[in-house]
């Protein structure tokens, strides 16, 4: 797990690097989990999608898309899952507990965007 | 199947132990998953994808797996800063230093419980479960009525467990659904100073490192 993200250093080498390679989120940046309902098996629990929350840490290494790979399709295409933080009472707007609880779950790159 | 008659005979009862009891045998039908898993299982066999002795070495890598071997790491990391350091950045890591092997493609985040943080495991989607380092879950993690409750009431489900944490202390769910796996890194108990490795280990739990109760010196649980 880690924060670094590939920038301006090893552009100057020369490096290009392949689509996907570079994780498109950073810890801190603010996200939305996508409301989405394709037909298969998806690791986004419902009760998270549409939710906003923040960016934790990049969790490496990149990983393939396992929804994807169900259908035997993607192999080798790597993508990265991220740590998301979101508060309890955005997920809960009745949340009984403390207002500092939080949740932390791994998205894929695919399921977040940018807000 | 043909059971062997090796030294006693069941009908009259002179064995081991000195009840009577019925034949142990299976009386119900197999249920629709327990078939469906059995045809799967077949064809994967029949089909020369898998081996019988690849499922069954597969069975053992797993019965070999048990909160013993968390407990270890936990222990470890109570009295070496350094590893608990590295413990903290790359969980699978420093598991593997311990000789504790990763056989699939999971990694581990070590989740550390402090005065502000409380940490709480739970896979809501299915049964992700740390078993390299922890061995099977126990039932309940499984079961639907953790599972939706330790992310929407995770004090009230606390609580049912013992555990009352005060306000002040965030309590931080961790929804494991996909490549990661998490185990707590428990408090280290007050009043444990002088205690070895091994003894400190004794007081890891395994529900402990799912974060349901602290790590405590529960007297007369283990001999001192």
């Amino acid at each position: 797990m880690q924060g670094e993200s590939c920038g301006g250093a090893k552009a100057r080498s020369g490096i290009v690097y392949a689509l996907g390679e570079v994780p498109v989120f950073r810890p801190g940046d603010r996200i939305r989990i996508l409301t989405r309902s394709p037909i298969g098996h998806y690791r986004v629990p419902i009760y998270l999608r549409g939710k906003t929350g923040s960016v934790e840490a990049v969790i490496e290494p990149a990983g393939i898309d396992n929804e994807e790979e169900g259908y035997g399709r993607n192999a080798g295409e790597k993508l990265h899952y991220y740590r998301i933080a979101l508060p309890m009472t955005e997920i809960w707007p009745e949340y009984a507990g403390s207002p500092r609880d939080g949740l932390r779950i791994e998205v894929f790159e695919t399921w977040l965007e940018r807000i | 199947m043909t059971v062997p008659r090796q030294g006693h005979d069941h009908h009259h009862h002179d064995h081991d132990h000195d009840h009577p009891h019925a034949e142990i045998a299976r009386s119900e039908r197999p249920g629709y998953y327990e078939i469906m898993e059995t045809a799967v299982r077949e064809l994967l066999v029949e089909s020369k994808l898998i081996g019988p002795d690849e499922i069954r070495r597969q069975i053992e890598v797993l019965d070999s797996r048990s909160p013993a071997l968390g407990a270890k790491v936990v222990a470890r990391a109570w009295i070496d800063p350094a590893f608990r350091a590295r413990l903290l950045a790359d969980g699978r890591k420093a598991c593997e230093e311990l000789g504790v092997s990763f056989y699939d493609d999971t990694q581990l985040i070590v989740l550390e419980n402090t005065e502000q943080v409380h940490n709480l495991i739970v896979c809501t989607l299915c049964s992700c479960y740390p078993r390299s380092v922890l061995g099977l879950p126990p039932d309940w993690y499984k079961l639907k009525p953790y599972r939706s409750r330790a992310v929407s009431e995770p004090r009230a489900v606390l609580a049912e467990f013992g555990t009352i944490i005060p306000d002040d202390v965030e309590v931080r769910v961790s929804d494991s659904t996909a490549m990661v796996r998490y185990l707590v890194l428990p408090r280290r108990p007050e009043g444990t100073k002088h205690y070895g490795e091994e003894q400190l280990a004794s007081l890891v739990t395994r529900d402990t490192m799912i974060g349901v109760v602290p790590a405590s010196l529960d007297a007369g649980r283990t001999a001192p």
